[in-house]
């Protein structure tokens, strides 16, 4: 067990990903050698478990899609049941540069949560119009509930401490979009400390970001819903869990 | 109101509450979600005999023509089920959801168990 990753688990989820699993798996294997990868196969039709299997990362399959919130929480629930120290999102697209993960793994050493930033100077990642106020505003919003400076609340690639596990493996949230921006509130308001760490990002491998009007406006208010019942919540909804 | 109607209000009273109990004898149905049903099918049968009783309760709410007492009661009391109903569904969904992520836990370390068999 002296491998400084051996502690660290990977949760990678998977929704019919065949084309990008496989080496973002050996990707990862290469930049951080011991590690545990727990690709979350989320009811997939292609080959996508069988291709992170060959690739070596451990694999769990849900029966039928659940959405990213429900395999998340299967990871965190995996970590917790199984003693890891740490969890860190990976998304198997290939949009994650796995190099950064130490970066954040390091900033767990004085925060419960470590959130991989794509606006904060790194990269050449950058959204326009509607989608990018909306995430200005949020984040402003999510700044000032967490107490710390926070440029990108839907930023998936994130790397969880001991604290924030347990509370993901009880109450990680499964709604559109909960995954991110819900995630952060309940996670200030469950009294946990938050950090920023600057990342590079890639353009996705396949997809095109959406520049619809009708879609812009429907992503704005369906976040904007999420933040506001994240907030108006009853705190006594997230419960810490611990080990069954 | 001729004779025909007053027979007809208490007869389609009295088909309510008789497929409600017969669904509830049979375990085709729920206490809890009977409920609603059976007071609407007891108030349809109360109002279908006495009809004098629907004209003084609409009398008494200032509901001047009494039949939108019935419409009113009839909305609320669909409106009330459609509800409970959605709730019953989103629970429903969280406890399928957990039994997903439950069952893949389970499976990953069944076939880590048993290296011997092919994994999934």
């Amino acid at each position: 067990m002296t491998d400084p990753y051996a502690r660290t688990l990977i949760v990678m989820p998977a929704f019919n990903e065949v084309a990008s699993v496989g080496a973002v798996v050996s990707e990862v294997f290469a930049a951080l050698p011991g590690v545990t990868v727990l690709v979350v196969d989320d009811g997939s039709r292609d080959d996508t478990a069988a291709v992170a299997m060959a690739a070596g990362a451990l694999v769990a399959r849900l029966p039928f899609n659940l959405g990213v919130g429900g395999a998340m929480r299967l990871g965190f629930r995996y970590a917790l049941e199984n003693g890891f120290d740490s969890a860190v999102q990976i998304d198997s697209d290939g949009q994650h540069d796995p190099a950064a993960v130490p970066s954040l793994l390091a900033e767990l050493a004085n925060a419960d949560l470590a959130i991989g930033a794509r606006f904060a100077g790194e990269g050449d990642y950058r959204v326009r119009g509607p989608r990018q106020w909306a995430m200005t505003v949020f984040a402003h919003i999510l700044s000032s509930i967490s107490h710390t400076r926070l440029t990108d609340t839907t930023s998936g690639f994130r790397a969880s401490g001991p604290n924030a596990i347990r509370l993901w493996a009880e109450y990680y949230p499964a709604e559109y979009l909960g995954d991110t921006i819900e995630a952060l509130v309940i996670a200030s308001r469950s009294g946990l400390i938050i950090r920023q760490v600057p990342v590079s990002m890639r353009q996705r491998a396949g997809g095109v970001p959406s520049h619809n009007p009708f879609r812009s406006a429907a992503y704005l208010a369906r976040a904007g819903l999420a933040l506001v019942f994240a907030l108006i919540r009853p705190r006594s909804s997230y419960r810490l869990g611990g080990t069954p | 109101m001729s004779v025909v109607s007053y027979i007809f209000g208490i007869l389609s009273a009295v088909l309510i509450l008789a497929v409600v109990v017969e669904m509830l004898r049979r375990r085709r149905l729920r206490e809890r979600h009977a409920a609603w049903w059976f007071i609407a099918g007891l108030l349809a049968l109360v109002a279908g005999v006495f009809p004098a009783t629907l004209e003084w309760a609409a009398h008494l709410l200032g509901i001047e023509v009494p039949i939108n007492l019935v419409f009113f009661v009839s909305i609320a009391i669909l409106f009330l089920v459609s509800l409970q109903h959605s709730a019953e569904v989103t629970q429903l969904e969280s406890k399928t959801r957990a039994l997903a992520e439950r069952l893949a836990i389970v499976e990953l370390e069944l076939s880590r168990s048993r290296p011997d068999k092919p994994k999934v």
